[in-house]
């Protein structure tokens, strides 16, 4: 067994056990927390794929934005309303997980043969790409999005400002 | 290598305008603000001279991703028209509402900002982009009068409703990508030419969801929950921005996209967009007649005139597409006036919203009075105003096309929608009580916007021509 396999399965259970923490605790932030964490190893795992520009990017965006979105939804409303209902999320999450297994065991067996794709350049997705990309391609779409987070930005502080 | 800048001419005026607006906004007095009108009309018009100067040039800047024809110069045209009316129809509301007016003025040109973009758009990026641009800016304006909280709810409402609606057409774009390998849409125009078969699910899914999506953003029935009491709530200089200017938008896209690029599918989306039309018409008549608030009345009868839009929509090629273009400048004029004297209701805390603050006002200010009547007139189609000459061209492109059960149904719906329009003159002419209205000395600048709407929507009415060789010229103009 190669040290990539052994890290390999080191990154895999720790995932699988933070995804399993998700699940059981009672208290959501907690499971919350969790889910960070497992997001955190996944990004780890695409790093010893040769992504890092993806795995910088599930740090940033999932394990940093969207948690926090996540976080404050928790605490805006109350966790313990949908206590009562547990065994209602739990039957749909189950038919949900099921599905989805049943989903990855079929392409698992029925996968199109990798022969007909070439394979990409070793630079692919990495961040020099995506730069290159960026400031020649999109330079006016990323010209625009500045102008829509300005927006937001004004609009942020127009609508929290203290009146006075 | 050499970029070619001049279609983003306008739009880069009207964001430096913005800009100058927030910085000056920091410096200045706050009985020194009316300044900021006049730079942002004076921007706004800069612009507008810059889209007349450009007209009938035919180019496209950044591989094509945005173009520069008489398409997107006439909705520029028309969305900074809708931009300067929403300004000087508001100056005096932010005063008495304790609005922000720097940021106020500067959200309404960033939006204007993203709708000339969707209109110019040619890559479904930019085109998101502009839409989102437009949409977050108007969110904010919803909610910008922060001690109602009617006006927090309906930006709360808006917001969720908008990033949903968002959702559906992300997740669209994304499969078109998916099935054309693009995101331009000649390249997306020319991957269907190719293979018909291949990939045509997801292509097919990918269209849907983009329907879906526009279609929140006009309004139509059943995506139309949101319209009530977002328009209610919103500041009525804001609810008439988005009854007219965000719908254009949308419609804009809606044309360039569909009428014009994804046009080869027609036969696929034509039976969903004529039930779409059908029911946003009728829906949106039948719940206008049983409000009591002149303000919801509007909001619904808003959603109404997007079924009559939809339907040239349906129509489509030439006579479709100009009928679109003439009957989206008709409803701005008539709408932003009918705005604009309810506007004129509002007294310090009282809304005066409701048909029976509307008694008497023909005879206490008879400008407002009949200014109000001829935009009612207009609404519901009578000659030989606006809203006649628009509705007869519409109803007449659905002949022309062969759905002449749509026009049947669009004529029985005007006929219908007369109940509810002429209820606000009965009320201004033959009851007494009710609100007393702003005299001209006290809101000069609103006056001038209504008797601007006046204006528009007799010469729209009495002398067509022109504006109907006009958008004949712009629509031609998109192949």
């Amino acid at each position: 067994m190669s040290g990539d396999m052994i890290l390999f399965f080191i990154l895999a259970s720790l995932s699988v056990i933070f995804s399993l923490l998700v699940i059981f605790p009672r208290n959501v932030v907690h499971s919350a927390m969790a889910l960070a964490a497992t997001l955190f190893f996944v990004a780890v795992l695409f790093l010893t794929l040769d992504a890092p520009m993806l795995a910088i990017l599930q740090v940033l965006v999932y394990a940093g934005a969207i948690m926090i979105l996540f976080l404050f939804v928790i605490m805006l409303l109350n966790p313990a309303a949908l206590e009562g209902r547990r065994i209602a999320w739990w039957t749909l999450g189950s038919l949900a997980a099921v599905a989805l297994l049943l989903e990855l065991v079929s392409l698992f067996f029925y996968r199109p043969s990798p022969s007909g794709q070439p394979p990409v350049a070793a630079a692919f997705g990495g961040p020099e790409t995506l730069a290159q990309s960026l400031f020649t391609d999109f330079a006016l779409p990323f010209e625009i999005a500045s102008v829509l987070l300005l927006v937001a930005i004004i609009g942020a502080v127009a609508l929290a400002k203290r009146e006075g | 290598m050499e970029t070619n800048l001049a279609p983003l001419l306008p739009s880069a005026e009207v964001v430096l305008t913005a800009l100058s607006v927030l910085l000056l906004d920091l410096f200045i007095r706050k009985d020194e603000k009316g300044l900021l009108v006049w730079i942002s009309l004076i921007g706004l018009a800069l612009a507008g001279g810059m889209a007349l100067f450009l007209w009938g040039s035919h180019e496209g800047a950044f591989q094509d991703s945005i173009l520069l024809d008489d398409f997107a110069l006439f909705f520029t045209e028309l969305f900074l028209g809708a931009a300067a009316i929403t300004i000087l129809s508001s100056v005096h509301y932010v005063r008495e509402t304790n609005i922000h007016e720097g940021e106020f003025y500067a959200l309404v040109l960033l939006s204007t900002f993203g709708m000339i973009l969707m209109a110019a758009a040619n890559d479904l990026i930019l085109f998101f982009l502009g839409l989102e641009t437009m949409s977050i800016g108007v969110y904010i304006l919803t909610g910008m009068w922060r001690e109602r909280s009617q006006a927090s709810e309906a930006a709360m409402k808006y917001f969720l409703i908008g990033a949903f609606a968002t959702g559906f057409l992300l997740y669209g774009i994304a499969l078109i990508y998916g099935a054309a390998g693009s995101t331009h849409l000649g390249r997306i125009a020319s991957a269907l030419g190719q293979t018909k078969s291949h990939g045509s699910i997801i292509l097919s899914a990918g269209v849907f969801l983009l329907f879906v999506g526009l279609a929140f953003k006009v309004a139509a029935v059943p995506f139309h929950f949101w319209v009530p009491d977002v328009y209610d709530g919103a500041p009525t200089p804001v609810s008439a921005f988005m009854a007219v200017a965000v719908k254009a938008a949308a419609f804009a896209g809606w044309a360039r996209i569909f009428l014009y690029q994804l046009s080869p599918l027609q036969s696929e989306w034509t039976l969903p967009l004529k039930a779409l039309a059908i029911l946003t018409m009728t829906v949106g008549n039948l719940l206008a007649i049983s409000q009591s608030s002149v303000k919801r009345m509007l909001a619904y009868s808003s959603i109404a005139h997007a079924g009559y839009l939809l339907i040239a929509l349906v129509a489509g090629g030439e006579s479709g597409g100009q009928a679109l273009l003439f009957y989206l400048l008709s409803y701005a004029a008539m709408t932003f006036g009918a705005f604009g004297v309810l506007i004129a209701l509002k007294e310090g805390e009282n809304d005066h919203e409701a048909y029976s603050d509307f008694a008497g006002l023909g005879f206490k200010r008879p400008f407002l009075g009949m200014a109000m009547s001829l935009f009612m007139l207009s609404l519901a189609g009578f000659p030989p105003l606006a809203g006649f000459t628009g509705k007869f061209y519409l109803f007449r492109s659905a002949v022309v096309a062969g759905h002449i059960d749509l026009a049947i149904i669009g004529a029985l719906n005007s006929l219908l929608s007369v109940v509810y329009y002429l209820r606000v003159i009965v009320m201004m002419y033959m009851e007494e009580g009710g609100a007393e209205g702003k005299p001209f000395a006290r809101a000069p600048y609103l006056y001038l916007a209504i008797a601007i709407a006046v204006l528009g929507t007799v010469y729209l009415g009495v002398l067509p021509a022109p504006a109907l060789d006009l958008s004949r010229i712009s629509f031609i103009s998109l192949h």
